[in-house]
Order: C-alpha cells, then sequence, then structure tokens
C-alpha cells in the first residue's frame, strides 16, 4: 500500500465510492466526458484499487482527472456500487493538496475558479451573483442576459426578486453577521488555507511566466491544447 | 405494457413528502437567472394553496457549486449545510424544502455520509458551534421544491386556466421532461420515481394535460459539469452534451421542455442560441427553437399567470409560438417593461433563432 493511497484512503468519498471494481467499463460506457475527452473513469477507479502510488501520481499530475463533469452518471449504473464520480473528487482533493495540480493545464485552472466562486461566497453569500456574471466574459448567455445585465436592478425588481436589498427574497442582501459565519466555517474547516495555497501556487506560476495576474488569469481561461479531444 | 411496467417501477420509489409546513431555501442559480420562478412557487404554494413555507434572509448558499468546482473541502461544505439545517431548526420546522438540485443532491449524500461515519457528523457539530454558536439538528423530511409541486399537481390541475394542449388540434403537447442529474443518479430512493424513471416531472405533465416524449438521450447531462462550464476553454464539453440531447429529441417533434434543476434550463436555452448562431440549425418549428421552461413557469402557465410575470422575457428562445398553441394570451407591448410600466429597451435579436 502506498502513501499517496493512504491519503486518498482517509478520504470519506473514497472510502463511500469504491468497493470491488469488476472493470466492466459501464461507467465510462454512460459518462458524458468520457464521450468529449480523452477519458476513462474505469481505468481511474481500476489504478486507484490497485493502490500503486506511482500511477496514483501520474494521475495526480495529468490532465485526466479534470475532465470529470461530476454529475454521478456513473453512480447509478455500476454494478458494485461504485461512484468514479467520487473518486475522482478524492483524486482532485489529493492534487490540490499535494501540489500536483499545477502540473497540467486543467489543474492549473483552479486557481480561477478558487478566486472567483468564493469571492462570491465569501462576500456576496451566493456561489453566483449576477452582477458579476457578466455578458462579456458569458457571451453565450445570449442577448437577452446582455439586455437583462444593462437592466439589472429593474429587470430583478420587475420579476419579484430582492436584489441586494434588505429582508428575505430572491437575491437580497445577506446580513454581514452571516457572512461573518460563513467566513469562520472556511477558517477552520481549511478552506481558507486552501485558497490561500491555490493562489500562492498560481502567482508563483504567473511570475515564472512573466506574465501579470490579470493576464495569467486571461491564459488560464481561455488556454486550452487539442490533445484533450476524444476527436 | 412497457408502461405498465414503469408505473411499477415508479410504484416502488415513492418518497414521503410532507403536505404542508417548510423550511425554504433558494437555489443560487435560480436565483440569478430564474428568480420569478422562485416568486411564483411561493406565491402558488402561499397565496393559492394557503401553505406555510417560511423562509429567512439568514440562510446562505449550500455551497455546492463552489464544492463541485472542488475549491472548498468536503468539511467545508458539510459545516455550511449544517448551519442551514440549524436554522430550520432554530426557526421552529423539521421539513426541509431546496428550490436547487445540486443542494438536494448534496444534502441527500451528507446525511448518508453522517449516518455512515458518525464521528464526522459529530465533528460538523464541533464546527458548527465554534463557527456560528448553533445547535446540530438534520431534517426529518428533505424535498426539493419540484416534490411539492408534484405533491400538489392535482390541486394546482383543479385551479388551471390551461392545459398542456394544443387549442387547434385538441392534441395533447408532446413534452420532454429534463430531471437534473444530481436529483436521483446518486440516490435513487430520495428522488419521486427513482434514477431510471423520475416520475416527478412526469407526474406533473400527466396532470396538466400534457403527453411524455420518450428519447434516447432522455437520461443524459445537459453538460453543466461545474468547472466545464465556469472556464471558458471548457465550455465545448457543455455545448456538446446539450447539442447530443437536442439532436435525440428532434425527430420527436417536442413542443416543449420542462427541466427540473436551476441550471438545466439555462443551458438548454442559451446552447440551443449558441447552436442556432454558429451553425445555422435550430430545433423548433419555423426557425424557432424549443422553448425550454422551469417546473414553476409551467405551473404558473397553467393557473394563468401572465407569461411576463414568469419572467419568460428573459428567456432566449421565444415562447410566444408555445402559447400561442396553447391559447394563452399576452401582450407583446409589455413584453419588456420594468415594474410600473418602465420602458426598459428590447435586446437586441438573434441572427438566426426567431
Ligand atoms: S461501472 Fe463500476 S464496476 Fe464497472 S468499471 Fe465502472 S466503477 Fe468498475
Ligand atoms: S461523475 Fe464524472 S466520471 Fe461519473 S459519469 Fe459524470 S463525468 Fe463521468
Amino acid at each position: 500500500m502506498g502513501k499517496l493511497y493512504d491519503r486518498l484512503m482517509k478520504d470519506y468519498r473514497l472510502r463511500e465510492g469504491l468497493n470491488a471494481c469488476i472493470n466492466c467499463g459501464t461507467c465510462t460506457a454512460i459518462c458524458p466526458a468520457a464521450e468529449f475527452y480523452r477519458y476513462d473513469p474505469r481505468r481511474i477507479v481500476d489504478i486507484v484499487q490497485h493502490q500503486d502510488d506511482e500511477q496514483i501520481e501520474e494521475l495526480l499530475k495529468s490532465n485526466t482527472i479534470w475532465y470529470c463533469g461530476e454529475c454521478m452518471s456513473c453512480v447509478t449504473r455500476c454494478p458494485r456500487r461504485n461512484a468514479a464520480g467520487l473518486v475522482i473528487m478524492a483524486l482532485r482533493n489529493l492534487a490540490i493538496e499535494t501540489g500536483l495540480f499545477m502540473e497540467s493545464e486543467k489543474g492549473r485552472q483552479m486557481y480561477l475558479l478558487c478566486k472567483d466562486l468564493n469571492h462570491n461566497v465569501l462576500n456576496y453569500g451566493y456561489c453566483v451573483y449576477p452582477r458579476l456574471f457578466g455578458y462579456k466574459e458569458h457571451q453565450e448567455a445570449g442577448l437577452v442576459w446582455e439586455w437583462v445585465h444593462d437592466n439589472i436592478d429593474d429587470v430583478f425588481d420587475r420579476l419579484g426578486a430582492n436584489l441586494d436589498k434588505d429582508g428575505p427574497g430572491a437575491m437580497r442582501k445577506i446580513p454581514q453577521k452571516d457572512l461573518d459565519e460563513l467566513k469562520r466555517i472556511y477558517d477552520i474547516t481549511g478552506a481558507t488555507e486552501r485558497l490561500e495555497h491555490v493562489r500562492q501556487a498560481g502567482l508563483k506560476k504567473a511570475e515564472e511566466l512573466g506574465l501579470t495576474e490579470e493576464e495569467y488569469c486571461q491564459k488560464l481561461y481561455t488556454e486550452c491544447s487539442p490533445k484533450h479531444f476524444n476527436h | 405494457m412497457i408502461y405498465e411496467g414503469k408505473k411499477k417501477i415508479w410504484a416502488e420509489y415513492q418518497k414521503e413528502i410532507p403536505e404542508d409546513h417548510y423550511f425554504y431555501v433558494r437555489s443560487c442559480i435560480r436565483q440569478s437567472f430564474f428568480p420569478a420562478s422562485e416568486a411564483t412557487f411561493l406565491d402558488i404554494t402561499r397565496n393559492k394553496l394557503g401553505k406555510d413555507i417560511f423562509e429567512t434572509e439568514h440562510h446562505t448558499t449550500c455551497g455546492g457549486i463552489a464544492y463541485h468546482s472542488d475549491t472548498i473541502p468536503q468539511e467545508t461544505v458539510m459545516t455550511i449545510i449544517a448551519r442551514q439545517f440549524a436554522l430550520m431548526h432554530k426557526y421552529g420546522y423539521e421539513n426541509y424544502v431546496c428550490s436547487c438540485i445540486t443542494s438536494f443532491g448534496l444534502y441527500c449524500e451528507t446525511m448518508e455520509t453522517w449516518r455512515e461515519f458518525p464521528e464526522l457528523q459529530q465533528k460538523i457539530a464541533e464546527n458548527l458551534w465554534k463557527t456560528c454558536h448553533l445547535e446540530f439538528a438534520k431534517p426529518k423530511f428533505l424535498v426539493h421544491a419540484s416534490d411539492l409541486v408534484f405533491k400538489y399537481r392535482m390541486q394546482i390541475a383543479a385551479k388551471s386556466k390551461f392545459k398542456l394542449v394544443n387549442k387547434n388540434t385538441g392534441e395533447p403537447l408532446r413534452v420532454v421532461e429534463h430531471i437534473g442529474c444530481h436529483y436521483s443518479k446518486m440516490f435513487p430512493s430520495k428522488g419521486v420515481g427513482g434514477a431510471e424513471y423520475p416520475y416527478v416531472l412526469v407526474g406533473m405533465i400527466e396532470a396538466w394535460g400534457g403527453q411524455i416524449v420518450d428519447y434516447p438521450e432522455r437520461r443524459h447531462c445537459c453538460g453543466f459539469g461545474f468547472r466545464q462550464y465556469l472556464i471558458k476553454s471548457n465550455r465545448g464539453y457543455s455545448l456538446s452534451n446539450t447539442h447530443k440531447k437536442f439532436e435525440s429529441m428532434e425527430p420527436f417533434k417536442p413542443d416543449m421542455i420542462i427541466t427540473n434543476c436551476p441550471g438545466c434550463p439555462y443551458f438548454l436555452d442559451r446552447w440551443q442560441y449558441v447552436i442556432a448562431e454558429t451553425e445555422g440549425k435550430t430545433y423548433g418549428e419555423n426557425g424557432h427553437g424549443i422553448p425550454v421552461f422551469t417546473y414553476e413557469e409551467v405551473a404558473g402557465l397553467v393557473m394563468g399567470y401572465d407569461p411576463w410575470d414568469l419572467g419568460l422575457q428573459t428567456h432566449q428562445v421565444s415562447v410566444e409560438p408555445l402559447l400561442d398553441k396553447i391559447g394563452i394570451p399576452y401582450d407583446p407591448a409589455k413584453k419588456y417593461l420594468g415594474k410600473n410600466g418602465k420602458y426598459l429597451g428590447e435586446p437586441q435579436k438573434p441572427q438566426c433563432l426567431k
């Protein structure tokens, strides 16, 4: 048994998500990621169940573990009640803890995800905050979203929301006392530490590349090697 | 025969849904993109059906999108969830209704993990006390808001002004239902009808006069994939999954789509627009798309709400052809007005999608 495997086994998601895999490939057949990316959840579950640290380390450094969409479609169909999606989550967690996420293009995207999503959670109390969901970065949100965004207070008012105002209702301003509680939860459960760890790793990389933070973010947001795809 | 068999399977997955008295928790995505749907849910349940659905401004995100994008540890999300449950208890409720499928799946998973690993539950309870001075509690009943609309579907039908029927032909409308992966793919017994034959939306469609469209990719993911949509360079994943679904449903000529999860209607609506504008392909009739709705919007339509009060002007795929088919009246001049008739201009028109 290897050291990385031991660390994985401390993750409740792995303990819940990995029983004996019979390599049937049903998960791969149903998996939306496997159709799009060069990705095979069956293989990942098999590597982990073999407890081979060298191969696990390769996985942690690879793009492969970042292809999953965490849809959990694989869970329903696995004849052994494995959850490839949960195994992936445990692997991603370990890739971040060990710093090995920085070895792959898809892993490095964690910098942006950590920054944007948790900015929303800690400052507004929501994972998505519509004022920061701009049309420029999200043109696929449609011309109707451009209109909504340009008239956001009026449209939200019209639709019975309570955008940034006191009291209950959709997109209300969440009281500071509650946001402080979220921050304390982040502090004692390891989220604050993780966010800082990911931030420092990203800033170091940006410096190595001679990029400003903004340029680095833009690179992460748009860079895409053709080697990820299935066809 | 096959249909009878399916009915039998549904019968095995009948979850218990209490009639009344719920603590209500909102969804980040539904609030951002379909705020009127949540307003409609509360108006129908509270004001039309007289139910007690309580909301406090102190609840927050469950952290689900941050968690499923792997940015925060499991212990963090579990403590945020414990805080939500503790608020329910503090306000005197034991039934919990949430407006989000990602949250619902995560609540189910969290409660299952706590059951399996009591030492973890103990740790989370301690975290909760240290950070928020709240007493740990768990819901007696956990439901998604669509479970409640399903529960009340006959009461809604009894108050309906319209049916999901083509007024010209008298035929039931052909309705595609999309459940949202995290509703029951992990824990089939927690969803109405299980994972293979979920009945939660089918029950509404049948009760309101429509006809279900079965098609090969019916259970396929919409393609959100969290990080796969949020980062621009991954977005092809999201688009290609929606594309796969539309190609699969197209031969069955659906009139409309009804969705369970707050994210799915956004993706199924917006990616149709992207496919139309980039490939020139449309899936509805005469250059239109197939209109996509939340279950609250459909409940509102059959009950006779004004389509613009339901927020249907914020969809990219135009809903008017469907409203005309059913015979629901609407005033085109009021489509883009704000409160008190304030004119807000109009969105630009897509080049291909009508
Ligand atoms: S479906 Fe289950 S048993 Fe089959 S390969 Fe995948 S994880 Fe292994
Ligand atoms: S959770 Fe991941 S591995 Fe499982 S089906 Fe979804 S994308 Fe594939």
